[in-house]
Formats: C-alpha cells, sequence, structure tokens
C-alpha cells in the first residue's frame, strides 16, 4: 500500500538471508557429530545410548514415532485431567476427548492446530508441561529426520542413518534451548507476559469489568515460532497483544518463524558435501516465498467494495491489528503458511479470497517453502526426485541426485509422500462437505464456506495449523478428521522418507562431472520452483477454483 | 541397541528440561529484569486495575474515545476476530452496522477503515490518528473542550512506527483515554 | 542393419486393434485409465441416447470416440515400433530356416556323417559344414578354415575367415561357409542360439521393463492417481459450492472424463513402450545387438570409457611415415626399393609402403616379369623379392641385419641408430636392404582415426573420460594419447590389467564402459557396465558382453553412448511435454466445465473459443492426436548433440517443456474453429 510496506519486506527477507548463515553453519556443526555438548556424555550414559552407535532407518522410524508416542500419550494425559493438576489458578476443566486427541495428536506432529482457544482452555501446566513440550521435540524429531535423510547421501554402503537419541537431545539442548531462551526474554522485555498469577481483573474507564488473560507466555510463543509450531498461548494467536505487541516482536517472530528452516537449506548443504545445493534449495524456497508475498500482497491491497459502499476507506483492515498494517499481515500470512508454523497474525479468514488462495497454495504444495524444521527440507526433497528424474532423464542419463541413483524404489517413495497429504487433502474435503457434521461447522456463506473447509484440511494435512478461524472444529468430528489428516501428513511422509533414505545410504555415491545434471544453478533453481508450482496447481487447481477463486468472482 | 529404556529416559530428561527448568528460568529472568511486562503491562489507579496498556476497551461512553469495533466485545479472557469473509453479506452487514453507529454518532466524511473493521484479536488497544480524529466532533461536544486540544492530545499520543521502520503509525486508545479524562477533570 | 525390412503394415494395423483389449493396457497405468474413461464414456452415451445425464448424446458420443482414438493410437505406436523389429525378426528367421546339419562322430573331416535336423542338434556334437552349407548352430571351429558369409547376421556382405583355434573360431548358426569347410563343436542349445536369441529381442518377446522405465511407470502412475483424484473430487466440490451459491452445481459426467484423459499423461503414457522398443531398435540399425535393455540404459550413464589403442583410436596397423636412407643413398632410392620389396605384401604395412612411395616421389613399380616373392615366415621374419639379379628384402632390423651377416655385409651404424630412434618414439622401424647393402629404414607409425580427436572432444564435453589403453611403453603411449585427445591411458596393459583398471574407475562411482574381442578380455567385459563384444571375437567374450557390435567397429561404443543417452531423453522430453500440456488443458477445460457452477468462470474464455462443449472436444482431440503426431519423434529419438548437461537440459526445456506449454493452445484453437464450422459441437 506505501512505501514502508515495501521496506519492512525487503528488511525482512534481507534479515532472513542474512540470519541463515550462522544457523545453518551452526545446525551442521550440532549434527555432523563432531561436536558434543556439555553434559551430553552423562546424559546419554543416563539413558543406556551409546553415542557411536547408529542405526539402520527402520529403528529411526522406530524410535521417532515411538518418541512422538511418549509424548503423545503423555499430552493426552494432562490435557484431560488438568482440571485435577496444579498450575491451573482459573480452575479450567480438563478437555473433553476428542478435542484433548485432537490437541495431543496436533502439537505432537508439529501442526498445533488449535480447535480450542488457549485463554479459555488450557492450565498453565498444560500450556507449559503439555505444549511447550511438545513444541520442542516435534520440532527436534523434524531436524533430527532431515539430518538422518542427509546421511542417507552422504554415506554409501551402509544402512547406518545416525543415532536418533543423540540427534534429539543435540536438537534440543544446542539449539532450540538457547535460541528460544534469549528470544524468551527479548519478547517479554516487549510486553510479553511471564507469570504464573491468576488472570487480573481490570476496570476499565467505560465501566464495567475486564478480566485480563495472562500467564507464562513468552517461553512458550519463543518455541513456539522457532519450532515452526504456531500454537498460539492466546486464542487470537500473534494477533494477540500479548503475545505480539509491538511491530518488532512482530519482525522478529516473523524471522523466527523461517529462520531456522532457512538455516537448515544451508545445513542441508553442508550434511550432503554440496553446499551449492543448499544455496539452490534456499534460492528456490526464497523465490517462492517472494512470488507469495507479491501475489498476496497485490490481492490484500485490492479496494473492499463492502467498505466503499459504506463510505469507509477500502482497506482490508477486517481481522487485522492497527500497529501491523496491511504489509507485516501479508508477509506474516506468507510466513506462516509457508513454513508449517500456522501461528497468525491477522485472521485469515478475513482476508480477501485470493491472498487466502496464497496460504491454500503454500500448505497444499506440502510445506515444502520453507516449510517446518527439518520436515521442510525433507518435503522439498520429494519435489527434488521428481526434478530430478524428469530432467535427468532429459539429460540421458538415470537420474541421480547428490550422486545417488534415483531409481524405481525411489519413485515408489516419492510418489507415496507425495500422494498421501494430497489425498488426505481432497477425499478428506469430500468427506467434511458431504456430512452433516462436517457441513454444519461451516460458518461463511458460499465458496468463502467451501474455502474454509479446503483450509482446514490443508492446514492439518500440511501440519501447518493456522485456520480460517470460522470454521467451528471443537466437535468430535472435526477433531477426529483433523487429527487423523495430522497423522498422516506427518508420518506418511516422514516414515517413506527415511526409508528412502535407507536405501540410498547403501547405493554407492557416483561421481558428478560434465555429464551429472546440475543440481545448482539458476536452471535447476528455477525448473525445482516451476515442478513445485505445477505439482501442486496439477493437483488443487480444481479445488482452488471452486473455493477462494469462486469467492473472489464473486466481488462485483 | 535398545529402543525402549533410551526412549522413556530421553523423552523425561528434556520433558523436565523444556517443560519446567526453561518456563521457570524465563518466569524468573522475566520477573527480575522485566517485571511490569511480565505481568501483564498493568495501569493502576492505586491499587485498582484500570485495564492493561497492550489491551484494549470497550466504548460506550460518548466522552471518550472509542476503540475498534471486537468481535468478542472485548472480552480480554476470550479473545478474538469476527472470521467473515470480505466478500460475504453477513461481513458487509456487520460493517454497514457499524457505519450506521458511527455517522448517528457524528462522523463524517469518508470513514477510516480501523474504525470500521474488527481487528483479529478482539483487544486492539490501537486506532490510527485519523480514526481518532473522526471522533473529536463527538468527544468535543460530551466534553465541552476545544477540538484544538483534542487534536494536540491526539498528536502527542501519536507512535510513529517503531524504529522509525516497523508497523504503521498509531495511538494506544487506553493511554489516550486516560489522559483525556485527567486533562478534563482538571479543567472542570 | 543398414538394409531397411519391409514393415507389414496390415499386420500393425492388427496388433494396434489387438491393443484395443484392456488386458493390453494392465502394465500401463495410464493407458489403463484411459480404457476404463472411454469404456465410461461409451456407457454414458448409451445412457445419454436414453434421455440419461445432462448432455447431449452427440457431445458425449464424440468423447466417447476420441477416447478409443487414444487408446487405439497408444496402441498403434506400440505396433507400429514392434513392426519395425519384426520385419527385422523376419529377415533373421529366413536365415535359420529349415536347416540340416551332417553330424559327425569324430573329428575328421571324413568321418561318417549322419544327417539330422538342425534343431536335434545338443552342445557339444560335432558337425561338419562344407562349402556352400549354412552353418546349424552355434559353436566353434574346432577344425579347418574356411570364409564365411556373416552377411545374414551383421548386413556385411564380405566374407570373414572362421578357423580352428584363436579369437577368430566361434560361428554363428544361419551364416553360410563359402569355401573350403569347417568342424563345429555346437555350443548352443536349440532355439537358444543367437539368431534365436536376436529374434526374440527384436520381436520385443523378451522384452521387460527396464530399472529406469519401472520408475518412470511409478511416477506416472503417481501422477495419473493425483489428477484422478483431483478430478473426481470437483463433482462433490462443485455441488457443495454450487449449492451454497444458489445454484445446482452438476459438472456432466463426459466433460469430467475427458478432463481426466486430458490431465493424465497419455502422451507419454501413450508412447513409452514404443520409445523403449524404437531404441533398442536403433540400436539394431547401427548393427549392435543389446542383451538386455538395461544396457542400452547403462550405457547414457557411461562415465568411463576405456578404448583399446589398436583398432579403436588407431587405425588396426601401423603404416609407412617416413623413408630415412642410409648415409649415402638417395630418399628416393629406399623409397624404390622399399616400394618394390612390398609390392607382393598384401598386410596393411606392406601397402602403405607402396602408397607411401607413390605420394613421396610419385613412384609406380611393377614387378619385374619372373620375379619371385619371397613370403614373410616366422624364421625369418622378412619378406622381399628377388628380381633377377636384385634381391630387396625388408624387415626387422634384427632380421635384416643377420641376413646382411651372412652376406658378409652388416648394418651401418647410422641405420641402427636411426631405427633405434624411431622404435623410441613408439614408432616400427623397419630396415630395407638390396643384395649386401642396407638402403636405409621405413618408419611404420600408428595412424590415429581421422575425427576421432572431435569424437573424444564431444564426449568430454558430456562429461565422459576417455581412457586409452595399449600395452605400448608409456612414453609410446603418451606420444600417442596426446595426439588423439584422450583424457588419460595407461600403458603396458596386459589384458588381465583390464578387470583390474575398470574396478578402480568403478570404485570412484563411474561406469565404465569397454570393447573386447578376446577370451582374455571376457573377465574385464563380464565387470565393465557397458560391455561391447565385436562379433568377429571368440564366443566367451560374446558371452560376457551385454551388448553385440556385429560390425565389430570397436569406436561404436561411441555410437552406442549416443543411442543410449537419445532413448533417456526421449523418455524425459515427452514426459516433460505431456505435463506442461496440462496447463493448457485446465485453461481450457476448467472454465468449460463449470460455467454451470460459476456463470463469472463462463466469461473467461481468452482463446475465443465457440463454446464449452466444442473447447471440451477440441482438447480431447488435440490430446488424442498428439500420440500419432509424436510417433515419428518417439521413433527417432529427440535430437542429440554433445553437450554439457545444463545445456542440453536447457535446450530440451525449452523445446519440450515451453513448447508443451505454448504448443496445445494454437491446436486446441485450430481444432476448435474446424468442429464449430463442420457443427459437430
Amino acid at each position: 500500500m506505501n512505501l514502508s510496506d515495501w521496506w519492512q519486506m525487503v528488511l525482512f527477507l534481507a534479515l532472513l538471508l542474512v540470519a541463515a548463515v550462522p544457523l545453518g553453519w551452526w545446525c551442521h556443526r550440532l549434527l555432523d557429530g563432531r561436536l558434543t555438548l556439555p553434559g551430553e556424555r552423562h546424559l546419554l550414559r543416563l539413558a543406556g545410548i551409546d553415542p557411536a552407535q547408529g542405526c539402520g532407518w527402520q529403528r529411526y522410524a522406530g524410535a521417532v514415532v515411538l518418541f512422538n508416542a511418549c509424548g503423545f500419550a503423555v499430552l493426552l494425559g494432562l490435557l484431560m485431567l488438568q482440571g485435577v493438576l496444579p498450575g491451573n489458578p482459573q480452575g479450567l476443566p480438563g478437555l473433553s476427548w476428542h478435542l484433548a486427541f485432537n490437541t495431543a495428536v496436533s502439537f505432537t506432529t508439529n501442526t498445533n492446530w488449535q480447535s480450542y482457544g488457549g485463554e479459555s482452555t488450557m492450565s498453565y501446566l498444560s500450556q507449559a508441561l503439555g505444549l511447550t513440550v511438545q513444541n520442542f521435540l516435534s520440532a527436534a524429531t523434524g531436524i533430527a529426520v532431515m539430518a538422518a535423510v542427509a546421511r542417507g547421501f552422504a554415506r554409501q554402503g551402509t544402512t547406518d542413518l545416525g543415532n536418533p537419541w543423540v540427534d534429539l537431545t543435540r536438537i534440543v539442548v544446542g539449539l532450540l534451548l538457547p535460541l528460544s531462551a534469549v528470544f524468551a526474554v527479548v519478547l517479554v522485555w516487549q510486553g510479553v507476559p511471564q507469570t504464573w498469577g491468576a488472570y487480573p481483573l481490570a476496570h476499565p474507564l467505560a465501566g464495567g469489568e475486564q478480566t485480563i488473560a495472562v500467564g507464562p507466555a513468552a517461553a512458550q510463543i519463543a518455541i513456539k515460532q522457532l519450532g515452526t509450531n504456531g500454537g498460539a498461548f492466546f486464542n487470537a494467536n500473534s494477533a494477540h497483544p500479548f503475545e505480539n505487541p509491538t511491530p518488532l516482536t512482530n519482525l522478529l517472530q516473523c524471522l523466527a518463524i523461517l529462520a531456522i528452516p532457512a538455516g537448515l537449506c544451508l545445513a542441508w548443504g553442508r550434511l550432503v558435501a554440496d553446499r551449492r545445493h543448499g544455496r539452490a534449495l534456499l534460492w528456490a524456497m526464497t523465490g517462492l516465498l517472494v512470488a507469495g508475498l507479491l501475489a498476496a500482497w497485490w490481492s490484500e491491497t485490492r479496494p473492499v467494495a463492502g467498505l466503499a459502499a459504506i463510505g469507509a476507506d477500502p482497506v482490508n483492515l477486517e481481522g487485522k491489528e492497527v500497529r501491523f498494517g496491511i504489509g507485516p499481515s501479508v508477509t506474516w500470512l506468507v510466513a506462516t503458511t509457508a513454513a508449517s508454523n500456522g501461528s497468525v497474525n491477522a485472521m485469515h479468514a478475513s482476508m480477501q479470497p485470493l491472498t487466502t488462495l496464497v496460504g491454500l497454495a503454500f500448505m497444499q504444495i506440502g510445506e515444502v517453502v520453507f516449510g517446518g524444521v527439518g520436515c521442510g527440507i525433507y518435503g522439498m526433497l520429494l519435489y527434488v526426485l521428481v526434478t530430478v528424474f524428469v530432467a535427468g532423464l532429459m539429460v540421458g542419463r538415470t537420474p541421480e541426485l547428490l550422486g545417488k541413483r534415483i531409481e524405481a524404489r525411489e519413485m515408489k517413495l516419492t510418489a507415496v509422500a507425495l500422494l498421501a497429504p494430497s489425498a488426505v487433502i481432497l477425499l478428506g474435503t469430500w468427506l467434511a462437505i458431504s456430512c452433516e457434521s462436517g457441513r454444519g461447522s461451516i460458518a461463511n456463506p458460499g465458496a468463502s464456506g467451501f474455502s474454509e473447509v479446503l483450509y482446514a484440511l490443508s492446514s492439518a494435512a500440511g501440519n501447518n495449523g493456522s485456520a480460517m478461524a470460522g470454521l467451528n472444529a471443537n466437535t468430535p468430528f472435526w477433531n477426529l478428521l483433523l487429527a487423523c489428516s495430522m497423522l498422516v501428513g506427518r508420518f506418511a511422509v516422514l516414515v517413506p522418507v527415511l526409508a528412502l533414505a535407507g536405501g540410498l545410504a547403501a547405493k554407492p555415491r557416483q561421481e558428478t562431472n560434465a555429464g551429472t545434471l546440475p543440481t545448482h544453478g539458476p536452471l535447476f533453481i528455477g525448473l525445482l520452483a516451476t515442478v513445485v508450482v505445477l505439482v501442486g496447481a496439477l493437483t488443487f487447481l480444481p479445488a482452488l477454483v471452486l473455493g477462494p477463486v469462486a469467492a473472489h468472482g464473486a466481488l462485483p | 541397541m535398545p529402543i525402549l529404556r533410551p526412549c522413556l529416559i530421553l523423552f523425561a530428561v528434556l520433558t523436565l528440561l523444556t517443560g519446567v527448568l526453561y518456563p521457570l528460568l524465563i518466569t524468573g529472568v522475566a520477573q527480575a529484569a522485566f517485571p511490569d511486562q511480565a505481568n501483564g503491562s498493568l495501569l493502576r489507579d492505586g491499587e485498582r486495575i484500570v485495564g492493561s496498556r497492550l489491551i484494549g476497551q470497550a466504548g460506550g461512553d460518548p466522552g471518550l474515545f472509542w476503540p475498534r469495533p471486537s468481535a468478542v466485545k472485548w472480552d480480554a479472557a476470550g479473545s478474538g476476530g469476527a472470521n467473515l469473509a470480505p466478500v460475504t453479506d453477513p461481513q458487509r452487514t456487520t460493517w454497514a452496522d457499524q457505519a450506521k453507529a458511527l455517522r448517528a454518532s457524528g462522523a463524517a466524511g469518508t470513514l477510516p477503515a480501523d474504525l470500521v473493521t474488527a481487528s483479529g484479536s478482539g483487544l486492539d488497544p490501537h486506532l490510527s490518528p485519523a480514526a481518532l480524529r473522526a471522533q473529536v466532533p463527538r468527544v468535543a461536544a460530551a466534553r465541552g473542550l476545544p477540538a484544538a486540544r483534542l487534536a494536540a492530545l491526539i498528536a502527542a499520543h501519536t507512535q510513529g512506527p517503531q524504529l522509525g521502520l516497523l508497523g504503521a503509525t498509531r495511538v494506544n486508545v487506553l493511554e489516550l483515554n486516560r489522559d483525556l479524562a485527567t486533562m478534563t477533570s482538571g479543567g472542570r | 542393419m543398414t538394409a531397411r525390412h519391409h514393415v507389414d503394415r496390415a499386420r500393425v494395423l492388427r496388433e494396434s486393434l489387438r491393443r484395443l483389449s484392456p488386458l493390453a493396457h494392465l502394465r500401463n497405468p495410464v493407458m489403463a485409465v484411459t480404457w476404463l474413461g472411454a469404456a465410461f464414456t461409451s456407457l454414458l452415451w448409451l445412457a445419454a441416447l436414453a434421455g440419461q445425464g445432462g448432455e447431449p448424446p452427440a457431445f458425449v458420443g464424440q468423447i466417447a470416440l476420441w477416447l478409443w482414438f487414444t487408446v487405439w493410437f497408444a496402441g498403434l505406436a506400440e505396433a507400429v515400433a514392434e513392426g519395425r523389429g519384426r520385419a527385422h525378426a523376419e529377415h533373421l528367421r529366413a536365415a535359420r530356416s529349415t536347416l540340416t546339419a551332417e553330424r559327425i562322430g569324430e573329428l575328421r573331416a571324413d568321418a561318417p556323417a549322419e544327417t539330422v535336423d538342425a534343431g536335434a542338434l545338443a552342445p557339444g556334437d560335432l558337425v561338419l559344414v562344407r562349402a556352400g552349407g549354412v552353418i546349424p548352430a552355434d559353436g566353434e571351429a574346432v577344425a579347418g578354415l574356411a570364409s564365411v558369409d556373416e552377411s545374414a547376421v551383421t548386413g556385411e556382405s564380405a566374407p570373414v575367415i572362421r578357423g580352428a583355434g584363436g579369437d577368430r573360431s566361434a560361428v554363428t548358426g544361419g551364416t553360410r561357409v563359402l569355401s573350403d569347410h569347417l568342424i563345429i563343436r555346437v555350443t548352443a542349445a536349440p532355439g537358444e542360439g543367437f539368431i534365436d536369441r536376436m529374434i526374440a529381442l527384436v520381436e520385443g518377446a523378451s522384452r521387460q521393463k527396464t530399472p529406469n522405465e519401472v520408475a518412470l511407470t511409478i511416477l506416472l502412475a503417481a501422477m495419473t492417481l493425483v489428477l484422478l483424484l483431483a478430478v473426481v473430487t470437483i463433482l462433490p466440490f462443485a455441488a457443495c459450492v454450487g449449492g451454497r451459491m444458489g445454484g445446482t452445481g452438476t459438472v456432466g459426467l463426459a466433460t469430467l472424463v475427458a478432463l481426466l484423459v486430458c490431465l493424465i499423461p497419455t502422451t507419454i503414457g501413450g508412447l513409452l513402450p514404443a520409445i523403449g522398443i524404437a531404441g533398442i531398435d536403433r540400436l539394431h540399425r547401427a548393427n549392435v545387438i543389446a542383451r538386455s535393455g538395461r544396457a542400452v540404459e547403462a550405457a547414457g550413464d557411461v562415465g568411463v570409457l576405456l578404448l583399446d589403442k589398436t583398432g579403436t583410436i588407431t587405425l588396426g596397423n601401423r603404416q609407412a611415415a617416413a623413408f630415412i636412407p642410409a648415409p649415402g643413398v638417395g630418399e628416393r632410392e629406399l623409397a624404390e626399393a622399399a616400394q618394390l620389396a612390398s609390392l607382393a605384401d598384401d598386410t596393411p604395412e606392406g601397402r602403405s609402403i607402396v602408397v607411401l612411395a607413390k605420394e613421396r616421389f610419385d613412384l609406380r613399380c611393377e614387378a619385374p616379369a619372373g620375379a619371385v616373392v619371397v613370403p614373410f615366415t616366422a624364421t625369418a621374419r622378412m619378406s622381399g623379392l628377388d628380381a633377377g639379379a636384385r634381391r630387396l628384402r625388408k624387415g626387422a632390423t634384427v632380421a635384416v641385419a643377420a641376413w646382411l651377416t651372412d652376406q658378409g655385409s652388416g648394418l651401418p651404424a647410422a641405420v641402427i641408430a636411426a631405427a633405434e630412434e624411431a622404435a623410441r618414439a613408439g614408432a616400427t622401424p623397419l630396415v630395407v636392404a638390396e643384395g649386401g647393402r642396407a638402403l636405409g629404414i621405413v618408419v611404420l607409425k600408428d595412424i590415429i582415426k581421422g575425427g576421432i580427436r572431435e569424437r573424444f572432444a564431444e564426449l568430454r564435453r558430456m562429461g565422459i573420460t576417455t581412457v586409452m589403453i595399449t600395452g605400448d611403453n608409456p612414453q609410446t603411449a603418451a606420444a600417442i594419447a596426446a595426439e588423439a585427445g584422450v583424457d588419460d591411458f595407461r600403458a603396458q596393459v596386459t589384458p588381465e590389467d583390464k578387470l583390474r583398471i575398470i574396478r578402480e574407475f568403478q570404485a570412484g562411482g563411474r561406469l565404465v564402459a569397454m570393447a573386447g574381442d578376446g577370451t582374455n578380455d571376457a573377465p574385464a567385459l563380464a565387470q565393465a557396465d557397458v560391455a561391447v563384444a565385436m562379433h568377429a571375437g571368440t564366443q566367451a567374450a560374446k558371452e560376457a558382453g551385454n551388448l553385440v557390435d556385429l560390425d565389430s567397429n570397436p569406436t561404436k561404443l561411441i555410437e552406442i553412448v549416443r543411442i543410449g543417452k537419445q532413448l533417456l531423453m526421449t523418455r524425459g522430453a515427452l514426459t516433460t511435454f505431456s505435463l506442461t500440456n496440462d496447463v493448457a488443458k485446465y485453461f481450457v477445460i476448467i472454465p468449460a466445465a463449470l460455467a454451470g457452477v460459476l456463470p463469472a468462470l463462463g466469461g473467461f474464455n481468452p482463446l475465443g473459443l465457440q463454446s464449452p462443449h466444442s473447447a471440451i472436444l477440441a482438447a480431447v482431440i488435440v490430446n488424442a492426436l498428439l500420440i500419432p503426431l509424436l510417433i515419428p519423434l518417439a521413433m527417432r529419438g529427440v535430437a542429440w548433440r554433445p553437450a554439457p548437461a545444463g545445456t542440453v537440459l536447457a535446450h530440451n526445456l525449452l523445446v519440450y517443456g515451453v513448447g508443451g506449454l505454448i504448443a496445445p493452445f494454437p491446436l486446441i484453437w485450430g481444432v476448435d474453429r474446424f468442429i464449430a464450422s463442420c457443427g459437430l459441437a
């Protein structure tokens, strides 16, 4: 809308790319096994883990799934029993079974879909000991799996993908905890509460009473953004003035959403011993992000007819905060849907239809433009494999990526991992609109209502967690449907990708030369971005036309 | 390689670290270094809590500046937005109703968008200077104050973009209203 | 096969129609879905005729018709490709038909023989083949020496020599003995001989999907499944949105099937089998028999070419390059003597001396009447001519020196020095002497094949390293390597070393190709990723290789690499084309299909197509016609040039990616006009 919007977007992108460099370096140091954190040995010895001992993909996947299952079980128990547990000054009751199930799945799969409003549902104990813990552990899971997959490319003639326990520990202790601690303190400085006291009662100037929800928010919000979790402390998420009090916290949180995924591109490049490839991924993702940003910004700055008609300034500030304005709100929308974060600083349901289309598209392509920490990289890897396969044929060689030949087994697993989330989105949407328990939750009329449903399924299957929040998702039907979608979106990608890496680790690494398809450089970057857009468009164009495009067409 | 024991022990240790030690550590640092912010940036008149600097309050008193519409009626323990698509009839109706109320209260000319639209949180503590200026005639009439003094008050409360670049130019309505209240009581 | 064989068009047509059966597409998910779509639309047509469904019968019927055409075109492509191979196979089969054999009990040409059917021969049997007879089975010559016409197999009309022992003992069933006789020990059971295998290969009977083809099929199946989901869900989605917007939201079923078939990659799906068959067929045309499709693909991946110096990089034999006269002898005198001494020498070296003398001094000596040729013998190691008083000899330094010593003279020191100097430079000196006098030396040098340097440069651009292998000393090897422009060389290599060298390269993560003919090449051939055995070579070599070059030309490796790359490139290019095509088809069909649900979308018609039905029909027709239009490309393979992968990719993306994006628009527009003008929709 104005020059300030542009400067803020440019500043954001510049800071993101700058932040990626040291983060990439550090993540690589953590994951390549040469560094031992202080106290790590004691911790591992306590758990009976030999850090030098790696394992094959089946065991790695088993360990990760079991670890997440533990988290799920504990969280489920905490949520259902919070009414009788301490750390609950507001005396909030335990959650219903289906909401607890949905929430437990949601936080263990790094989705952080919330069918509830935080301040009116969650006790402090649930927020800290349940949700915050899963924010760390689900993020660490994604990064650990990425590291294991990288080893599949880097190693040859082995089945060893590394030690999952060592990976998880190092990521939590060496990366996520220190960054979160620093970030949390910065957030408190800017106004985010961090207290265990009860909600204070205020007496507003205009009379009446106002109960002001507070809580140990800063600690949770820091990891919520850094771990691409997105699950908010308060219902309004990052639009809430306590969750995101100033334009500075807005910029820092927006950066925190994308910084580790961006850094992991470079870490990936180092881990697979092809730094140019890592940079190519970063540029491809940045290019798609910028394209989305421009499209969303263009759409959101269109005059709103409904406002113009009543003699108001036709700027779409509905669902947006005055302190941010259009530019930062759109930037956040793009960042949060591109990374599978899912926090919002403005209500997506109130955005212009084509703006929501941008968000939908980022989620539907599988959260690969930066994506969730770790899973963005291995999600993008699937598209890289498809790109390399077709392009590799076109240069007259059996396709190979980073020296590993891409054959039938790799294509099979790639197909499963790409297909599963797409199938869940389309079939889940079908199911939801076909039955009364699904349709009953829709808030908006017309095509916008359909968009809500499509958005919910896309968000769940993409492990994003953002919503067009008109949809009342706290019903048994929706809680179960979305929980299942989240599980498929997480594990039907994670497990095949690990299997893929397990097979690749055994293969010899071919030498690359002038006859090898270059997996870096502008041509590859452009091709990869095109494949991502093309595959996404082929799969979801009809649905998008019937959702946001139709809603847009309803504009006079 | 055994799997269950490492899993359980590691899970327990990491839970302790991230779910207990980490939040307590942050609380300790926050309460020590930024007690005001850590407890909700509360504004008090003596012992009585007026509100939070960061949380908007309901309007209604014609002698005070009104905030934006709130989809949750300024329930600070239940934040949220309207979540209606801007192309739908329910949303248009809501906007039209709000515009009618503003016109009835004397707002003239093009209505600033933030005065018509609800915020995402329902607790937006800010308004644009234009949205406040649109209310000056009403407040001036109710308070019996010259419009110029109100304009000056608004100008004094106007915050530019943070660090000169970030965010929008805005005014904290609660802080403005508190000063408005003291100023007029002194003048009467 | 350079000769083009007659393709049986009627049979091709029959075969293509046979493929309208659903069973023909079980292994091809794209065409299987197309078949189901065609069948379903046909039922819809019947329903429409009965007044069911919202779409006019004429429209549904035409969609059904064109979907059947799509299925048929795919079958046609495969049948055409197979037709070519079959024509080749018929030719081969003619060579093998109704053979009889003279089986003998012991290894003597005059042993008692019984005439048996060739099919009754078992490995180990001995058969006698006389001049004019056809060799009944693959085997090894154990006695005799004969010229054999192998044109039935190789297409090469010049006869070859086959005889017991050495590297020229393997004979192929179906070839004809022209002179003398051979006694052959049968090595292949009936029906498993070389020609049988060739027939099976070219007919595609033993054709299995190659690993790469399997991987591509999986990708295409996944795409098909995704698009199936995308299209099927349009039905409930449109009903939902249409209903919420106060309309009906019905989308025609025939329209949806049309959209589905247009979107799934029918172009590559229909042409995929044909591309594979055509690739192998191109190899046959280059006179190379692939023992598996896998070998052809591997040829595209080769990173290192191991090339024998002799026969591959240099002409098989050394050639005269210079005359160095002894002191007091004129160069012309030496040249004349050398030419005379070589007149009767039919070896390539001998002929090259005659040619050099003619070129340098325009000498055209003729052997004087009554001249006696002194042939080369292993003991004397000299050859020459006795013409009256003149006694001319040429030969190795030591041999001629001995001959001169016998006659009381010797080799001058200057000649010895010149000979040693030439040997050091990698050349072979021949001393020429007349009577008791040494006249000087003829220097024989390796001659690099014409154009080979350029071909190596091409290979380098494609990222392929060429490594020359030679038994020469390192100095000689270095000189030749530099002249030929190979990337690397290994000198003083014994055949046994080749295996080690191949393993070294493979350990470095590279695919190695080599050519070989001798029995001692067999281990290396077995180890190499792409191993081209010379047809003229031994049976062991042919068994160890995965490709057999019927021309026995080691330079063919380069050609094989090209064909392998072209095969993969054609698949990749048509896959890209198929996928980018979808953009245009969505663009045309979605507005037409959803016009009933979203009236605003119905107005979106930038191509100015006549009506929703004509637009959909046009897209289906274009989609179907692309298959036959691209059959020639599938047969021929995409244009190929040696360049780095990045350049090749950019070029192919531009042609097949961007081309695929744009091409359907004008085609659909044109077909739409045509349909409208004919009143078809």
